[in-house]
């Protein structure tokens, strides 16, 4: 046969292509479930993270998890529980920050550590190139954020991906969230140097300047459909503080 | 050194023809994954399998390609199996594709896959073609490495992510140089290393 006939070219490329589909296919059907058990994991991995809790080398990180959080459960914006039949843990929080406040699902994962019982809670937003997320951890006051986790899909290294770093993420320990009079008004980001006057601040990362705005955005945006459940937590601790010890002046980094 | 000449193709790519100091090929994904030693070490066994694979494919197939879309049916076989490994990455170490994210897509557009299929497998038969993938991909291998074992312990102190400096040295003032993290302290390491062995090979002197 004509190896240089189009009749040959044309036949050729189908039978490669059809062939090339059918083994990308299996490979693909075949590794799935392994990879959604990895994609799980590190979800896992990034929730603790926030709770500053960071697995060993080798440890399995779903025992890991299940040791630490004990109940996870989706409240609604005004803080009540709702449908205990879905997951929090499968709920997608890049499309619920689409919906209006009122519609959105809002997971929460209650994290008992040494330190006390945490509610974790996630947030998504935009950064300069594209997606960025983190979980926060709150003490169980509902108003001091006791860990942050942040990451980002492609920030720019060294600048914008600064934000991943714990030398970022450490700032956010002991904000409050609240002002004294209970107005959620979240964590600004501000440039070295500044500081905002009645609100909790953390310095934003130099050179990432639009990174560090959509951090500031992201928290607001995704905490506040959560202020009904934070104030909640709130008044319970507040009706409870009487006999608790006054928690120390965290220093000011 | 005398060598066997068949297996010429495994022993020439690792220092008189090698693809990333001698042809000067594959120098971005050099850079971009030596920053520590385990992605390098990851990214030479994949770019290996690839080429050895992608190398024994084309061979297979080099007398019933049509010359008019030889370098689409190339491509296309090199996608297939960068695919694959991105998928069996993502199911087996999913914390090193992380790392690598992007760069394993990249294998595809690394010059020195093309290179060798086109100049190496279309015209040899199988065996010296995947002799000729390992050799080019461990050529490329030990660039990495050797760049990478620089960047690592000078940036960061650690290798394979264990401490090697010793803390006692911190508390007398060292410091990890941050520099050999970023991108440039690779171009530079790979010129130090083309420096190093063109004066010991002087034939390669131009």
């Amino acid at each position: 046969m004509n190896r240089q006939s189009n009749t040959y070219t044309i036949i050729y490329s189908t039978v490669l292509v059809l062939v090339v589909g059918v083994v990308l296919s299996v490979v693909y059907q075949a590794l799935r479930p392994k990879q959604l058990e990895n994609i799980a994991d590190d979800t896992k991995k990034q929730i603790l993270a926030s709770a500053r809790i960071v697995p060993e080398a080798g440890q399995n990180i779903s025992d890991l998890y299940s040791s630490y959080i004990k109940s996870s459960y989706i409240v609604n914006n005004k803080g009540e529980k709702i449908d205990p039949s879905l997951n929090a843990f499968d709920v997608n929080v890049s499309l619920e920050v689409k919906k209006p406040a009122d519609e959105r699902l809002l997971p929460v994962f209650e994290c008992s550590t040494d330190k006390g019982l945490k509610y974790i809670l996630p947030v998504y937003g935009a950064g300069l190139w594209g997606p960025i997320w983190g979980y926060i951890a709150f003490d169980s006051n509902g108003d001091t954020i006791y860990g942050a986790y942040f990451a980002h899909a492609g920030e720019t290294p060294g600048l914008g991906a600064e934000i991943e770093k714990p030398a970022f993420q450490d700032q956010f320990e002991g904000k409050d969230i609240f002002s004294k009079n209970g107005v959620f008004q979240s964590v600004a980001v501000v440039k070295v140097g500044k500081e905002t006057a009645d609100q909790a601040w953390v310095h934003a990362v130099s050179g990432g300047t639009i990174t560090s705005q959509g951090v500031q955005k992201m928290l607001f945006d995704s905490l506040e459909p959560y202020s009904a459940f934070l104030s909640s937590l709130k008044s319970e601790t507040a009706n409870s503080a009487d006999d608790e010890v006054p928690v120390p002046d965290v220093q000011n980094n | 050194m005398k060598v066997n000449k068949s297996l010429l193709p495994l022993v020439n790519p690792l220092s008189k023809d090698n693809p990333v100091i001698v042809q000067v090929l594959g120098i971005c994904s050099a850079l971009a994954v030596t920053a520590k030693l385990e992605p390098a070490l990851v990214m030479t066994i994949s770019v290996t399998a690839v080429l050895a694979l992608a190398n024994v494919i084309i061979s297979l197939l080099r007398n019933t390609i049509p010359t008019s879309i030889r370098i689409i049916v190339q491509l296309v076989v090199v996608a297939a199996l960068v695919v694959i490994v991105d998928q069996v990455l993502k199911a087996w170490n999913y914390e090193v594709s992380k790392a690598l994210s992007v760069f394993i897509g990249l294998i595809i557009t690394n010059c020195i896959i093309m290179g060798r299929l086109e100049a190496f497998a279309m015209s040899n038969r199988p065996w010296p073609s995947f002799l000729d993938g390992i050799g080019n991909g461990l050529g490329y291998g030990i660039i990495l490495v050797i760049v990478a074992f620089f960047r690592e312990l000078l940036g960061s102190g650690t290798l394979l992510g264990y401490q090697v400096i010793p803390q006692s040295w911190y508390d007398a003032g060292y410091q990890n140089n941050g520099m050999m993290i970023l991108p440039p302290m690779a171009l530079i390491t790979v010129a130090c290393i083309i420096w190093v062995h063109r004066s010991r090979n002087k034939d390669l002197q131009e």
